[in-house]
């Protein structure tokens, strides 16, 4: 009995080459975000309106805040909305902060600014965010309509509870590998702006937390959800949930900057 | 003797090296699956999928010819009609129904792998059983169900899952209809507790373009407001009792709310019909000229609960994941049934 274990001991080395030729075995150094994308989020983006078209294509009647679970504090400024008022404080772009941004009819721009950062530039209100991987200091920056965006790229993981595999009718077949990813931005540091175009608030210590998840189809399209989560304690009563859509285009010709309006 | 050697009395070698082989294996096998969707998410509804006030409301969906006048044809007495009271929601209600997701895991009998997962149905919306072992769709002649029959595949951390063969049913709740011929992708992306569900609604009769809506879920330890029950048929008009050859329906052009939309919100009625323009930023051009905002918000404004300064403004109390989706100003029971639809809807 004893004389099996070396033959064990064989087997376990052999075992542990075979699963660093997989991928398993020593750390990696590290990559830049850029070239360490799970997904390829670059590229032209059209947002699709089927959701509260209501409130996003139209601006929307004052004192209508349907949909926002808002405070009453955050009615009350909702009630005093006056776009003219914020055209005299230079302020038209209070409704393209970073939490509002995504939901506005338009178009995104994304590329990539160098090794570590992803520009997001939109049409509608020209506005530009940058989401910054690696380590982002947001304590002294100034706040922004677009505040201090850190990222980071959630791979898929590579183990499996055994339950969790498919039961396959092929069997013998070898699984895909791990494929997909998400983008996961968390968004601080930002002024005080409108959720939406009628003055429904949110304010400056709001914190918007974001995953971007792509999916490529067969047919060659490629949609966009950007599930949204957005905490603000002085003007929501809960924590605002929204996964606005986009669809890629082949190039950049319906880009079409317009400038920030209060009104339309 | 010390404990390995009285391991090595207890277990043979080549049970050993079989065991280490099999550990191996399950744990260094390529991912195909990350993610447990077991359990009860509960709605958010932060968003007007579910909710509509008037009758024809059909902003935003990319409708053909024939998919907008059959929306416009309709009326929802045609539910009383006896064959109809017990006519299910399709798939696609699961996004724009006011229930949570319930999710269970199928596992198969012999392996316990995952054979399926199960989105359990609710009283007017059948359950979906989204098989994970590979098999093909049946033939497209093959009978179509209120449910349909729908296959999955792991991406990554994604679930994707196809549905074909549902009956035709509504869109959104008694607005637009999808044919037998429809096709439903659903994205599953689970962030935490959190689930983002997407659907991809596509379909030769009624849609120009593929219709697609988001809707978000949190996983929740105490599911109520769950009403599991069957469908049961009641007679809710007499004069269809009466009368069992009676079609209710609208004239084309006849639909009295139709003008609703435009007469309380100004949004004109060319975009109140929708249309597959009608999703594109670009369209707003066309809106600017013919659009002017229309006096403040009197009445389903939404807004904080009742008790709170802006109370009178029709905004009750509408907790999050609630069964209306969480809309301001929403009526606080769900929908009884096909036929009762109350109104103003929420």
């Amino acid at each position: 009995m004893r004389n099996a274990a070396p033959t064990l001991m064989l087997v376990v080395l052999g075992l542990v080459a075979l699963e660093a030729q997989r991928g398993g075995g020593a750390p990696q150094p590290a990559r830049a975000p850029r070239a360490a994308a799970p997904i390829d989020l670059t590229g032209y983006w059209v947002s699709i309106v089927t959701q509260d078209w209501r409130w996003r294509m139209v601006t929307p009647r004052k004192g209508d805040y349907q949909g926002v679970q808002i405070t009453p504090e955050a009615a009350k400024v909702a009630d005093a909305w006056d776009p003219a008022k914020d055209e005299a404080a230079g302020e038209q772009c209070k409704s393209y902060g970073a939490p509002a941004l995504m939901s506005v009819p338009g178009r995104l721009h994304i590329t990539w600014q160098d090794d570590n950062t992803l520009k997001v530039d939109t049409d509608a209100g020209q506005q530009t965010r940058l989401l910054r991987f690696g380590n982002v200091q947001t304590a002294d920056a100034p706040r922004s309509w677009q505040g201090v965006s850190q990222a980071q790229w959630l791979m898929p993981r590579p183990n499996v509870p055994l339950q969790l595999r498919p039961a396959d009718r092929t069997a013998d077949t070898p699984s895909a590998p791990p494929s997909g990813g998400s983008l996961q931005v968390v968004t601080k540091n930002i002024r005080a702006g409108y959720l939406r175009k009628n003055g429904v608030p949110y304010s400056e210590n709001a914190v918007m937390t974001e995953h971007w998840d792509l999916y490529k189809r067969a047919n060659g399209e490629e949609w966009l959800t950007i599930t949204t989560q957005l905490e603000d304690p002085q003007y929501l009563r809960s924590a605002r949930l929204t996964a606005p859509i986009f669809k890629k285009e082949p190039n950049g010709s319906k880009w079409d900057p317009t400038p920030c309006s209060s009104r339309w | 003797m010390g404990p390995n050697a009285v391991l090595f009395e207890m277990v043979s070698p080549m049970k050993l090296i079989c065991i280490v082989v099999l550990l191996w294996m399950f744990a260094a096998a390529p991912a195909s699956a990350q993610v447990d969707f077991t359990g009860t998410w509960q709605r958010v509804g932060q968003n007007d999928n579910g909710a509509a006030r008037e009758p024809v409301d059909l902003l935003g969906m990319p409708l053909s010819a024939d998919g907008r006048a059959k929306a416009l044809s309709y009326d929802i007495a045609a539910l009383s009609a006896t064959e109809r009271q017990c006519q299910m929601y399709p798939p696609f209600y699961a996004l724009v129904g006011p229930f949570p997701l319930q999710f269970v895991m199928v596992p198969d009998p012999v392996t316990q792998k995952l054979l399926a997962w199960k989105i359990l149905g609710w009283g007017d919306r059948d359950e979906t059983m989204i098989w994970m072992d590979g098999r093909p769709h049946p033939s497209k002649n093959a009978p179509h169900s209120h449910g349909g029959f729908t296959t999955g595949t792991w991406e990554g951390d994604t679930l994707t899952a196809v549905t074909t063969h549902a009956k035709l049913g509504d869109i959104k709740r008694h607005r637009g209809f999808s044919s037998d011929r429809a096709t439903l992708t659903y994205r599953f992306n689970r962030h935490g507790d959190v689930l983002t569900v997407t659907g991809i609604l596509e379909d030769p009769v009624s849609l120009a373009e593929p219709y697609v809506l988001t809707e978000n879920f949190r996983l929740t330890t105490n599911p109520n407001n769950f009403p599991l029950t069957a469908c049961e048929p009641i007679e809710e008009l007499p004069t269809l009792h009466e009368n069992p050859a009676l079609v209710p329906h609208y004239l084309p052009g006849k639909h009295p709310a139709m003008n609703e939309m435009t007469e309380r919100y100004n949004i004109p009625l060319e975009a109140v019909v929708g249309g597959p323009e009608t999703m594109y930023p670009e369209y707003r051009k066309k809106l600017k000229d013919k659009y002017v905002m229309p006096p403040p918000c009197k009445e389903g404004c939404g807004g904080p609960p009742a008790a709170a300064p802006a109370a009178g403004r029709g905004g009750g109390p509408a907790p999050q994941g609630g069964p209306q989706g969480g809309r301001g100003a929403a009526p606080p029971a769900p929908p009884a049934g096909r036929g009762s639809d109350p109104a103003p809807r929420k």
